[in-house]
């Protein structure tokens, strides 16, 4: 009995000596962080606390100018829902995309399927703000796009600041995120499953919605996470692809850190995510829900 | 009988590599069929091939006077137990079983209802919220066979299903399962590589090998009258040796000639004896129609089975009566206790029982050289 106890118990020793580097690196990098935002997010210049800066966030007010004429909205919180809405768009996009790829993947060859997976991660490696680039240089007027456009004798689209090419520049950076986790999930699948359903009398449709759906969805939740957060705090992609017309709230931290405006900008930072962790906690809460029944 | 599949010329290979050699079997009404042999021989190509996950590359396959080869699973009136059961993981045990019908749109009362039957069959009953993964093996091959049987198929395949479960477990299951197919009147094909399993619960078996069907018959006729030597090894424990058939009802074997009562056979023929171990008679050296030395004795219970030298031929044989080693005896063989066997590809293939121990039999043979170095060593780590 006593073997068996001190063997368990080295082995909770080397594990936490292996993870001291990162407990370190986390503490270090991640929590401490996270005070200072918070810090810097209740605090004024002086460090007194305050709620100023959260206030500011919800009732902000400026006006707006469009063809429909003038009017006051609430300044970050038109932001916040129209980075919430390109960010929704893009995800939407990556799973519609993403999830038959992952399917197709998953059941071709184990050579086909190398070669799939290095083919969508090729594109990880190379730095994001080229991309970004490359993205300008295919999207505008004078663009290669609009040049084959042009060859097929069409008329060019002006694709390039508008919100379309901040939701392609988005789908394109983050696309991986949400293809490899499905995919992972997918190629664990037991083949046997698969054939019982239909066996049991499902159609290809039926094995699809009722065995390969539900058991993929951990894949396509944390799919989800990992476009929808990132393309919802960008703010490199607004302004290169859409010209910094549509101001998003990844841009409003940017601008009023760069303001020097830090208490601010670490309360929309805050905020930001709260909302976040509040919608994962919902959605992780759903699909707990899920798979219990 | 009524036919309800008849496999026609079947003939199937993956990556050029012939699995299954020109099968041909009826199966019949209300019959529990049993594919038996080892890995490899395509037992579970067959059923597959029924269950409509594989095609045939050459032959038909009917179902009830159709031919179905181009009919997918979900249409075939054939449901399938799986090998390691295959349940779904994100569905409770009411809704496995329930699967099938929720498929066909049942109405709700009625799954309900069909469910709980299926359940009671087979002794699941409370159990219909619990999630599948905290079942043991036993449980969850129930609920397999639940799910399997709610459709009312006409024939359940099933895939090995025992093979995972221990043995006291597996002795239970198999009388459940003869139960419910008695039950229920739908015909079952079982795949099994354990020919005990088979003998005791099929009515047919069918006894494959290297893709082919080596023979078909009941239980008894299987294990009395094997048609090759393959079959004679595989079902059962026997002694097989070369014979010459001298006329009918007169074999040569062992240096001695034989009265035995099988016939058609030519003159001077060369064929395969068989001489199943509990149906031999020892007796004193001089009444003896075979004389030979004792070289091993192992109490099992019910009865010792001991190893005998004829002339260099070790023979099996099992016997109440203690006899030690060593001690030379005699055997007296009945002429029904004999049976005869063409010569086959498998002719010569299996030898004598040398090479046999029970320990051995479990692990594989050790070859004797590698055996030695073992023994050497020991010694050599004992001197030190």
């Amino acid at each position: 009995m006593g073997n068996k106890n001190m063997a368990a118990r080295r082995g909770s020793l080397i594990q936490r000596l292996c993870l001291a580097p990162y407990s370190v690196w986390a503490a270090l990098f991640i929590v401490v962080p996270l005070i200072f935002v918070a810090y810097y997010a209740f605090t004024d210049n002086a460090f007194n606390f305050t709620l100023d800066n959260v206030r500011r966030f919800f009732t902000a007010t400026s006006n707006v100018t469009d063809e429909a004429g003038t009017r006051e909205v609430h300044t970050y919180l038109l932001i916040f829902m129209r980075s919430l809405k390109l960010a929704v768009i893009s995800t939407v996009i990556c799973l519609i995309m993403g999830y038959p790829a992952a399917y197709i993947i998953s059941t071709a060859s184990a050579r086909t399927q190398k070669i799939m997976i290095a083919l969508i991660m090729i594109p990880m490696w190379m730095n994001f703000l080229i991309r970004t680039y490359a993205w300008m240089t295919i999207l505008q007027d004078t663009g290669i796009f609009n040049g084959m456009l042009g060859l097929l004798g069409l008329k060019p689209i002006h694709i390039i600041g508008t919100e379309g090419a901040v939701v392609i520049g988005m789908v394109y950076d983050y696309f991986p995120y949400m293809i490899l986790p499905i995919y992972s999930v997918m190629a664990k699948m037991d083949v046997k499953l698969l054939e019982a359903a239909r066996d049991l009398g499902c159609n290809s449709f039926g094995v699809l919605r009722r065995v390969i759906w539900p058991l993929s969805l951990p894949g396509v939740f944390s799919g989800i996470t990992m476009v929808l957060i990132p393309s919802i705090s960008t703010f490199y992609i607004s302004q290169k692809l859409g010209n910094g017309k549509f101001y998003l709230i990844g841009d409003a931290i940017e601008g009023q850190y760069v303001a020097n405006n830090l208490h601010f900008a670490a309360a929309i930072a805050f905020i930001l995510m709260v909302i976040l962790l509040v919608c994962m906690a919902v959605m992780q809460r759903s699909a707990n829900r899920r798979a219990a029944v | 009988m009524k036919k309800i599949i008849e496999l026609k010329n079947i003939t199937k290979s993956f990556d050029g590599q012939v699995v299954l050699d020109n099968i041909n079997l009826d199966i019949y009404d209300n019959e529990f069929l049993t594919l038996l042999g080892p890995s490899g021989c395509g037992k579970t190509t067959t059923l597959r091939l029924i269950a409509g996950f594989e095609s045939p590359d050459v032959g038909d396959i009917i179902f009830l006077g159709e031919n179905i080869n181009n009919v997918p699973p979900y249409k075939r009136n054939v449901n399938t137990v799986f090998q390691r059961y295959a349940l779904f993981p994100h569905l409770n045990v009411f809704e496995n079983v329930a699967f099938p019908l929720r498929e066909k749109r049942v109405p709700k009362a009625e799954i309900e209802s069909r469910v709980n039957e299926m359940l009671t069959l087979v002794a699941l009953n409370g159990f219909e919220k619990r999630s599948v993964t905290s079942l043991s093996g036993g449980q969850q091959q129930r609920v397999a066979i639940a799910r399997a049987l709610i459709s009312s198929p006409r024939v359940l395949l099933l895939d090995e299903p025992l093979a995972a479960l221990d043995l006291k477990l597996r002795k239970d299951m198999q009388s459940e399962l003869k139960k419910i197919q008695k039950a229920t009147g739908i015909t079952f094909v079982f795949v099994t590589h354990d020919q005990e399993e088979a003998l005791s619960m099929s009515d047919t078996v069918v006894v494959m090998s290297e893709g082919r069907i080596q023979q078909i018959g009941t239980p008894v006729d299987i294990y009395n009258e094997p048609e090759n030597a393959f079959v004679a090894d595989f079902i059962g424990e026997s002694n097989i040796l070369d014979g010459i058939m001298l006329a009918d009802r007169k074999v040569s074997f062992s240096g001695h000639v034989f009265d035995c009562v099988d016939f058609g056979f030519e003159k001077r023929q060369p064929v395969d004896v068989v001489i199943r171990p509990e149906d031999v008679d020892i007796v004193s050296e001089e009444k003896g129609m075979l004389k030979g030395v004792v070289t091993s004795v192992t109490f099992l219970g019910v009865h010792y089975e001991i190893i005998v030298d004829i002339n260099g031929f070790k023979w099996m044989i099992q016997t109440t009566d203690f006899v030690d080693v060593d001690e030379h005896i005699g055997l007296y063989i009945e002429p029904d206790a004999i049976h005869i066997m063409r010569k086959s590809q498998y002719s010569g293939m299996y030898g004598d029982y040398s090479s046999f121990s029970m320990e051995m039999d479990e692990i594989g043979v050790l070859e004797e050289e590698v055996m030695e170095e073992v023994l050497e060593e020991a010694e050599v780590e004992h001197g030190e």
